[in-house]
């Protein structure tokens, strides 16, 4: 099962780094988010993956991690804000300059 | 007074100057006075004690840990450099007020000179070195907004950058100093470290501390070969002149240096370095003010010159040398000030401060020409006025220091240095008041009102009264010169006083006198081989070093901040792999303590669609809608992980914020391309997916390797745990977490995510106000649009839902403290449903039935959340202390009550306008020209109608 999961968040890592070294913004915001999947699924698994345990006291003696989820919770929820400024740049960038390159072309030669 | 109150004055002070300003000049000034004279009385309450030996100390702990805390100490030094800067303060503050024209921002000046003067207060009262270094960059600072107070001036602004630049690289170097002694010693106590003289001299740390140390009271105090600034630094106006580059600012480093005598001096390296420092000052300072033609830059290099002086007599490490520095301190202080105000005068009335364009002023500025005359006698060490005592003090001293040992050398340059000194001022006095009355003044000179000559004058009868009385003064000088000496040396018994007999200094002093007299006389033949001789100019040199640092710099950053972003990720991404590999290959790994878990055949189906989704991504991301679907389909994997691993809160947050951001970049997607072209060539993506992979099996491996391990430490978790139900009253303890345990980390999230949602807000709001306005009003839609934009179907079921969806979050959050729930999750559900009535009946309909802006919304969950933290405080406990009770209220079961509750209402209030706000401003892009606005929910598209009748 550990492998799974960090087979995953590998996954997700790379697959987010791929997409982020693109040039136009869509796709680095897609890949942000990838990455946002994968460290937030990171975090998560900090606290060690427990199988119908959840952190809700009941009579059992057994239960996982809560401190992660709690920081994972609100890192969700941080991120849709992130993504909706991310977005809102990228997207203030295209209809000012109709163009949605995420380099400044006009310093570099290599635009290939 | 505390020694606080005399601190903090100046500082909260500093905050009236700028308010008063429409009042008027009078209230300007008459504030800031009161100020300095309340922080005064409040010095002078404790010189009972100070005259009783006593150390006066208060202090509270500010960053024990770090050994920094606001500790304040005042003994005879502080107390006499605390006099100094509030008492010439005062006179400088009455000075300005009629200096200033009408033009100039007074509150602006005043409340930097008062920033200035806390800061300088700061200094001298600390007890604590880390703190003493607070305040000391402040002055730095503080000093270049007063330098560069005339805005419009160049020189103002590039003197100001220099003296910036050399006494903040000072600075710098002297945290390093200080820091190896707090290291040395094991306190950062001032009072501890000058308890430990054997102890710092015996380290091996002692010589870099004592440079680097050197280095910032250096720089400070324009010591060779930092002395450059100081004279650049007049383009400051005269006030500012007189304060920081007589009295104060410049007698920073001497007091550091004053103040470190007793465990830093006495070795060979400070009496080396510091007594030749000192001497070659004072005579290049001397020499160089001979020549300068500008009133002011004369009293700079004067200043240099003086502070040589001072540096050197505190280099030679003997008790008298020590004395004869304070006394010197106290002098230089009056009679130079004095001085300043009148070199201001003179400006001010005469508009010119070029010597030779003046002279003969005698007949016309009598005043002007007495205080003038009095302060530079005084300077040039006449008898009968107090420069010519403790320069007979130094001329003593010097007789009797041996540098490099050879015996004539101190000597010889003292005498010297004071002969140029005393020729200087006798240029001062000659060219500039006696001879004949011209007629070429660029404005017609004559005295100025009481309120510009009346603080020079005062100094002036300090210089007189000191210089004829010298046993008024004397006490109080061995007082100082005991907190100085410390228990390092005993303060010498000789007396302060004009007639010594035919002692050695006599006869150097009247060489010096006479010399000078005779220099003066040949002064036009001098000038024309001092104006021939080729010299270094500081300044050139100064601007060629930064030059050439900033082309440094920017030959390093220009090729890798080249404004290609992919670029900068990519290095990112190889730079965090490689460190954390090199980590991997040199550290040990530890044995792995838990065993895998069997993989069910659910948890692998989830895994093969998160996998088939996240490649079909990479593949496909250029058909940027169905890369929405995919990334979705990723979202949604994620969650199911959540649930799976026992973490329904997450589930639940990630699933709802999944599809308003889906949303939210479906709304974007209206405006971008549909598609992203294929631009980069294959073997880019080769290299991009190298790159990817390479990371990805970092982070896998890291991952893998850090499940299979249990912490080395315990982890807090257990506390929580325990103490969930017990302490915090619920059962969830995520939720108890998030609202309790650490709601200031909640708080302080919110206010993240309503600073976002503004954002997001101002931007549209630039974007719409801008040209981008037409394009997006004249926009064609690059997709046919659907005939009916709101079908009935879909507007009835949102309707119906609409209560229904408003409930489940409501039980959601008020289930929260005990079952998975909870604010956060409660404010994206009730987000939805309002999002789902914008996207069925339109923005328009919606809009209008919108009874609270969202801007208040999320203003009234912040101000909810932070008022139930307060809240606390009425009962004396900390911020967002919690509290909870069961009530009963028949028929009902018994049910809790808990502030918490209250918080994560502020928490969802704050997260329902964030959402909405967010995703209303995108909408808001979407109106176009031709459409006209319906707040009718279930139209057609009039549009389409008009292309059928056509």
């Amino acid at each position: 099962m550990e492998l799974l999961v960090a087979s995953a968040i590998g996954l997700l890592t790379a697959a987010g780094i791929y997409l982020v070294l693109r040039l136009r913004t869509f796709p680095v915001i897609l890949g942000i988010s990838l990455l946002t999947y994968a460290v937030n699924v990171f975090l998560f698994a900090s606290g060690r993956l427990t199988i119908g345990a959840p952190p809700i006291l009941t009579d059992a003696t057994n239960y996982t991690d809560p401190l992660p989820q709690a920081l994972v919770l609100t890192a969700i929820v941080i991120s849709f804000g992130m993504t909706a400024v991310v977005v809102m740049i990228a997207l203030g960038a295209y209809l000012g300059a109709d163009d949605d390159h995420v380099d400044d072309r006009s310093e570099t030669e290599d635009a290939s | 007074m505390s020694l606080f109150f005399i601190v903090a004055l100046p500082f909260v002070g500093a905050l009236l100057p700028g308010l008063m300003n429409s009042a008027g000049r009078q209230a300007c000034a008459g504030v800031t006075f009161t100020v300095t004279l309340a922080a005064l009385i409040g010095l002078l309450s404790n010189l009972p004690a100070v005259i009783a030996g006593e150390t006066v100390t208060t202090g509270i702990d500010w960053l024990p840990l770090l050994g920094l805390n606001f500790n304040l100490m005042l003994d005879g030094l502080g107390f006499f450099f605390a006099c100094l800067i509030l008492g010439i303060g005062l006179l400088i503050i009455a000075y300005a007020r009629f200096y200033l024209a009408r033009e100039d921002n007074m509150g602006e000046f005043f409340t930097y000179l008062l920033l200035f003067q806390g800061a300088m207060v700061g200094i001298v009262l600390s007890d604590n070195i880390l703190l003493l270094l607070i305040f000391w960059e402040l002055t730095s600072l503080s000093s270049f907004l007063l330098i560069g107070y005339w805005k419009h001036l160049p020189e103002g602004r590039q003197g100001a950058r220099m003296a910036l630049a050399v006494t903040g690289m000072g600075g710098l170097a002297m945290i390093g100093g200080m820091l190896i002694l707090g290291q040395i010693v094991g306190s950062y106590d001032l009072s501890v470290i000058l308890q430990n003289r054997e102890m710092i001299q015996a380290s091996p740390l002692y010589l870099p501390a004592l440079i680097l140390i050197l280095l910032g009271c250096f720089t400070k105090s324009a010591q060779f070969p930092f002395h450059f600034w100081l004279p650049h630094a007049m383009a400051a106006p005269t006030p500012v002149s007189a304060y920081l580059h007589s009295a104060t600012m410049v007698k920073a480093g001497i007091f550091l240096m004053a103040r470190m005598w007793p465990v830093l001096s006495g070795t060979t390296e400070w009496f080396v370095i510091v007594t030749s420092a000192g001497l070659i000052t004072m005579v290049l300072g001397a020499v160089i003010a001979l020549f300068k033609h500008d009133l002011k830059a004369l009293l700079a290099f004067s200043t240099v010159s003086h502070l040589g002086l001072i540096t050197m007599l505190l280099g030679t490490g003997t008790a008298f040398g020590a004395m004869a520095a304070v006394f010197h301190i106290l002098n230089h202080a009056t009679f130079k000030a004095a001085l300043f105000m009148s070199a201001g005068i003179i400006d001010h009335e005469a508009h010119t401060r070029d010597i030779r364009r003046l002279g003969g002023l005698r007949k016309l500025m009598p005043v002007t020409f007495v205080i003038a005359t009095l302060a530079a006698l005084s300077m040039a060490g006449i008898p009968l006025l107090n420069g010519f005592l403790s320069k007979e003090m130094m001329l003593e001293e010097a007789y009797h220091t041996v540098l490099f040992e050879n015996h004539w050398l101190v000597p010889a340059l003292a005498t010297f240095g004071s002969l140029f000194s005393a020729a200087y001022c006798f240029r001062l006095i000659g060219h500039v008041f006696l001879g004949p009355v011209r007629d070429d003044y660029p404005a017609k000179p004559h005295d100025p009102p009481f309120g510009l000559w009346g603080p020079p004058a005062f100094l002036v009868s300090l210089v007189v009264l000191i210089g004829v009385a010298p046993f008024l003064a004397e006490p109080f000088v061995k007082l100082v010169t005991a907190s100085v000496l410390g228990e390092a040396a005993e303060v010498p018994k000789n007396y302060i006083k004009i007639w010594h007999g035919l002692v050695p200094a006599l006869y150097m002093s009247i060489i010096a006198v006479v010399g000078g007299l005779l220099v003066l006389a040949i002064f036009r033949p001098l000038l024309r081989a001092w104006d021939a001789a080729p010299r270094p100019e500081a300044k050139t040199i100064f601007e060629a070093l930064i030059a050439a640092v900033v082309a440094l710099a920017q030959k390093i950053i220009q090729p890798l901040h080249d404004g290609a972003f992919t670029r900068y990720a990519g290095i990112m991404a190889i730079t965090v792999v490689a460190a954390g590999y090199h980590a991997f290959a040199t550290g040990t790994i530890g044995e792995a303590t838990r065993t895998m878990q069997p993989i069910t055949p659910i948890a692998a189906a989830g895994w093969s669609m998160l996998v088939a989704a996240t490649l079909a991504l990479v593949f496909m991301h250029r058909n940027r809608f169905f890369a929405l679907i995919l990334i979705g389909i990723v979202g949604l994997m994620v969650s199911v992980a959540f649930v799976y691993f026992s973490a329904p809160d997450l589930a639940l947050t990630q699933f709802t914020v999944e599809v308003v951001t889906i949303i939210l970049l479906l709304l974007a997607l209206n405006f971008l391309p549909n598609r992203t072209p294929i631009e980069s060539s294959s073997l880019r993506r080769v290299r991009d997916g190298a790159i990817g992979i390479a990371a990805g099996v970092a982070t896998m491996a890291l991952s893998y390797y850090y499940l299979l391990r249990d912490t080395v430490s315990p982890s807090i978790s257990e506390f929580h745990l325990a103490n969930s139900y017990k302490g915090g009253g619920g059962t969830n303890v995520v939720n108890v977490i998030l609202v309790d345990f650490r709601g200031f980390d909640t708080y302080g999230e919110i206010i993240v995510l309503g600073i976002a949602a503004l954002l997001i807000y101002a931007l549209t709001e630039t974007l719409l106000s801008g040209p981008v306005r037409a394009r997006l009003l004249n926009r064609k839609p690059d997709q046919p649009r659907a005939g009916d934009m709101h079908p009935t179907m879909m507007v009835v079921l949102t309707r119906v839902m609409m209560p229904v969806v408003l409930m489940v979050g409501f039980y959601i959050f008020l289930r929260g403290h005990n079952e998975p729930g909870g604010g956060f999750i409660a404010g994206l559900i009730v987000s939805i449903a309002v999002v789902m009535q914008y996207m069925a009946s339109g923005f328009s309909w919606a809009s209008a039935r919108l009874r609270y802006p969202y801007h208040g919304v999320i203003g009234a969950g912040v101000l909810i959340a932070g008022l139930t933290g307060i809240g606390s405080w009425f009962v004396s406990k900390p911020f967002l202390t919690s509290d909870f009770t069961y009530v009963r209220i028949p028929p009902f079961y018994k049910f809790e009550l808990a502030t918490a509750a209250l918080f994560d209402l502020g928490v969802f209030l704050a997260v329902v306008g964030a959402v909405m706000l967010s995703l209303e401003s995108f909408s808001r892009l979407a109106r176009r020209a031709h459409v006209p606005e319906s707040e009718h929910p279930m139209d057609i598209d009039p549009s389409r109608e008009e292309r059928e009748a056509v």
